[in-house]
């Protein structure tokens, strides 16, 4: 008999059950194959009621993202040979709540990104006629990185702060609010500065550093959080000293 | 088809669920022995400038078995805290030389050379 593996997978019908439950299942074991080919195994071979989201299946479109023993991960980026020989606990993302089995309701995420305005707000408007925004690679590499997000969530399923308050708006879409702060053609950082150095933004996040170790994109939006608490700081301290001259 | 999300709630264990968040929480703590410490230190000055006895009173209790020891636990847990926020700032504080971005050790050794030239200004202040 060729090998196998075992997933455990968290089961949620809202019509049927009053609370998630674990169900196994036994797939073939192949060395090349992720965690999201075993799910579309039990999907097309073994059980059709189960449900998740995926797109890509190359760590681009964000929408695989499930907790992978304890472990916040893309599912399609997550090889079954790293599990060999063991079970593989398949779970919906922490912090956010189950849709049905490993779907979730990211209503919170999307409230939360559009709040902290992750577009190009320029300082002043300009007729096409002018042209494009001219950049160069330094302007461009100082914000780089945070262009890589691709909402995959798992930032959020690794952050205790979001567990613990689930208002606080979160390492994505402070990360993003970042990027747009930091691109030489934009002049909205007072704009997102009410929602993202507020009470529930910035300083809800106390530096666990867990969102940027299960980054699959390496955004790093623990490195965001901070330097946007000290550019808050320093843009308090200006208000302070001469009130209302350096905006 | 009727939705009815399914809240799960944070358990008062999360902090166990990863060894990074173990890691994270020992830091926590090491604030409130370093923030103990500085206490400690202020009630030194206060018992100062109440005279000769009581400042003699207050360094006879720190230099008790238990006074030495709280305050090697102190020591302990402020190196844990800086070494690690140490190794933390280059993300915190990245910096930019000519449109290429400074290495994060050299942003790390910076501290700790900075550390080594306040702790020897402290040492011959001292008189040590």
């Amino acid at each position: 008999m060729s090998e196998t593996i075992t997933l455990e997978v968290l089961r949620y019908h809202p019509e049927t059950d009053s609370e998630p439950h674990f169900q196994r299942y036994t797939v073939p074991y192949r060395d090349d194959w992720v965690v999201l080919d075993a799910l579309n195994h039990v999907k097309d071979h073994l059980d059709a009621t189960l449900s998740y989201r995926w797109s890509c299946h190359m760590a681009v479109c964000g929408s695989c993202g499930m907790t992978i023993n304890n472990e916040p991960k893309l599912s399609c980026h997550t090889f079954l040979r790293d599990y060999r020989g063991g079970v593989i606990r398949v779970e919906p993302l922490d912090h956010f709540p189950i849709e049905r089995d490993l779907v979730i309701v990211m209503d919170s995420f999307m409230d939360k990104l559009s709040s902290v305005k992750p577009w190009l707000i320029p300082r002043q408007d300009r007729p096409l006629s002018a042209g494009e925004y001219l950049q160069k690679p330094g302007e461009l590499q100082a914000f780089h990185q945070y262009t890589q997000c691709i909402n995959c969530l798992l930032c959020y399923a690794a952050c205790p702060q979001i567990g613990l308050n689930e208002d606080f708006v979160g390492p994505a879409a402070l990360a993003l609010a970042h990027r747009y702060n930091l691109d030489s053609r934009d002049g909205g950082k007072d704009a997102r500065a009410e929602v993202v150095a507020s009470n529930q933004g910035i300083w809800e996040c106390t530096f666990v550093g867990a969102c940027s170790e299960v980054c699959p994109k390496q955004v790093d939006p623990a490195a965001a959080i901070q330097q946007t608490k000290i550019s808050a700081s320093v843009d308090w301290l200006k208000d302070l000293l001469t009130p209302g001259a350096h905006r | 088809m009727s939705r009815r999300p399914y809240i799960r709630k944070v358990e008062r264990s999360w902090w166990l669920r990863q060894p990074r968040y173990v890691l994270y929480m020992i830091r926590e703590l090491t604030s409130l022995f370093v923030g103990l410490y500085c206490a400690l230190l202020v009630v030194g000055l206060v018992r100062l400038s109440q005279g000769q006895a009581a400042w003699d009173g207050f360094v006879a209790a720190f230099s008790s078995p238990l006074g030495v020891a709280f305050q090697l636990a102190c020591l302990t847990f402020a190196i844990y805290h800086s070494v690690t926020w140490f190794a933390l700032t280059p993300k915190a504080m990245p910096l930019m030389m000519k449109d290429e971005p400074v290495p994060g050790i050299v942003i790390v050794a910076a501290h700790y050379a900075a550390w080594a030239a306040v702790s020897i200004v402290v040492l011959i202040a001292a008189g040590i």
